[in-house]
């Protein structure tokens, strides 16, 4: 009886650590998650339109209707990656994502204060290898550290009305995401 | 012999509570940072670097891309302000003000986070399209039939979500109670 009880405990305390080993572990395992949906259907180091969200046919659950998305899958390990993005006429914003989906970075149009966000994505070691002046005169361009080589970047552009949704869509065709192919600025 | 038995029961009783711990808090998500507003709750953290571990892994298994921080925060809805489940067959009023925020959306979708088909293809509201009273307050039914003023359809099915997403707004991790962010109250006003 008395084994029967410690076996029961043991295994309730092993089964403790199956869970939380396989809570960490599912982001990681996980193959229907967002970035796995989107990779067959998004070019790498381009931006590609999102085919809009209708009852039959998603690219993604939960997407908001209202927005036109544009995706951009990239890989830093060819080099940074520029990114220009027109503003819309109602509301648009940037995100960027993990290959694990961690939101890990967030602009929306009035916090970018132009009409056009420019930003430049690069890896840490990217950005400790930029000239040191080069920081400093950058004050108007605005550089985020990607936590991995591989993510995305979501453009998403409001249609306020139904109608104005192709507007919103022409808006994000506007945008570009591409490798930096210039060699970086040199010191002067 | 008996030791065998043994190990070999404490091992399946370990991957069956494991991994049915893991299955649970994956499909039906967890109580951690979340923020819950009568009938609606968000998790601000999900849009985050620090998001929590067993928000990562129903991220993973849904498929969704969270709303980032700098972008907005989404408040959901599956029950109304008494706990009871919304039901697609029965009129359901979202009423009142939202909080501060350039822009918000109100979206339906099904258990699965699919939209739900309908004539009108309407599937939620903007801030925009909406119909306000005087005072700037707002009705939203959401019924199976059609019905006056700002009608959501639920194309009669028997469980949904209501989700509504703020976008460019204060609200987010810091804020805790209803009086940070008013949200509309959600109420089943009959069912045939």
């Amino acid at each position: 009886m008395i084994r029967l009880l410690f076996t029961i405990i043991a295994g309730v305390l092993l089964g403790g650590i199956v869970h939380l080993v396989s809570v960490l572990a599912l982001p990681r395992i996980a193959t229907q998650d967002a970035y796995s949906r989107l990779a067959p259907i998004t070019k790498l180091n381009a931006t590609t339109p999102l085919p809009l969200p209708d009852p039959s046919s998603a690219p993604l659950p939960f997407m908001d209707p209202a927005f036109a998305v544009a995706v951009c899958r990239y890989d830093l390990s060819g080099g940074p990656i520029k990114l220009t993005v027109p503003v819309s006429q109602a509301y648009t914003s940037v995100s960027f994502y993990t290959r694990n989906e961690v939101a890990y970075y967030a602009i929306n149009d009035r916090s970018a204060g132009r009409k056009v966000i420019e930003l430049d994505l690069m890896t840490e070691a990217q950005h400790a290898a930029l000239p040191e002046d080069e920081d400093v005169t950058a004050a108007d361009r605005l550089i985020i550290d990607s936590p991995g080589a591989a993510g995305l970047i979501v453009m998403k552009a409001l249609a306020p009305e139904p109608g104005l949704m192709p507007q919103a869509q022409a808006s994000l065709a506007a945008s570009s995401c591409k490798v930096q192919t210039e060699p970086m600025p040199t010191r002067r | 012999m008996r030791l065998i038995f043994v190990t070999l029961l404490a091992l399946i009783l370990a991957t069956v509570v494991g991994l049915g711990a893991t299955w649970m808090t994956a499909t039906r998500g967890t109580d951690l940072g979340t923020l819950t507003i009568g009938a609606w709750t968000a998790r601000p953290k999900t849009g985050t670097a620090d998001v929590d571990p067993y928000s990562r892994a129903s991220i993973a298994r849904s498929g969704e891309l969270p709303v980032g921080t700098g972008d907005g925060v989404a408040f959901s809805a599956t029950r109304d302000d008494r706990k009871q489940p919304l039901d697609g067959r029965c009129d359901v009023v979202v009423s009142g003000i939202t909080p501060a925020a350039r822009f918000w959306t109100l979206t339906l979708y099904d258990s699965r986070g699919r939209l739900v088909a309908n004539s009108l293809q309407r599937y939620g509201f903007t801030s925009q399209e909406i119909i306000r009273g005087a005072d700037g307050s707002f009705e939203v039914r959401v019924a199976a039939r059609s019905r006056s003023g700002n009608w959501l359809p639920t194309g009669g099915i028997e469980r949904y979500a209501l989700v509504l997403r703020l976008y460019d707004t204060p609200v987010g991790v810091a804020t805790r109670t209803q009086r940070d962010a008013p949200m509309p109250s959600v109420t089943t006003v009959g069912c045939p």
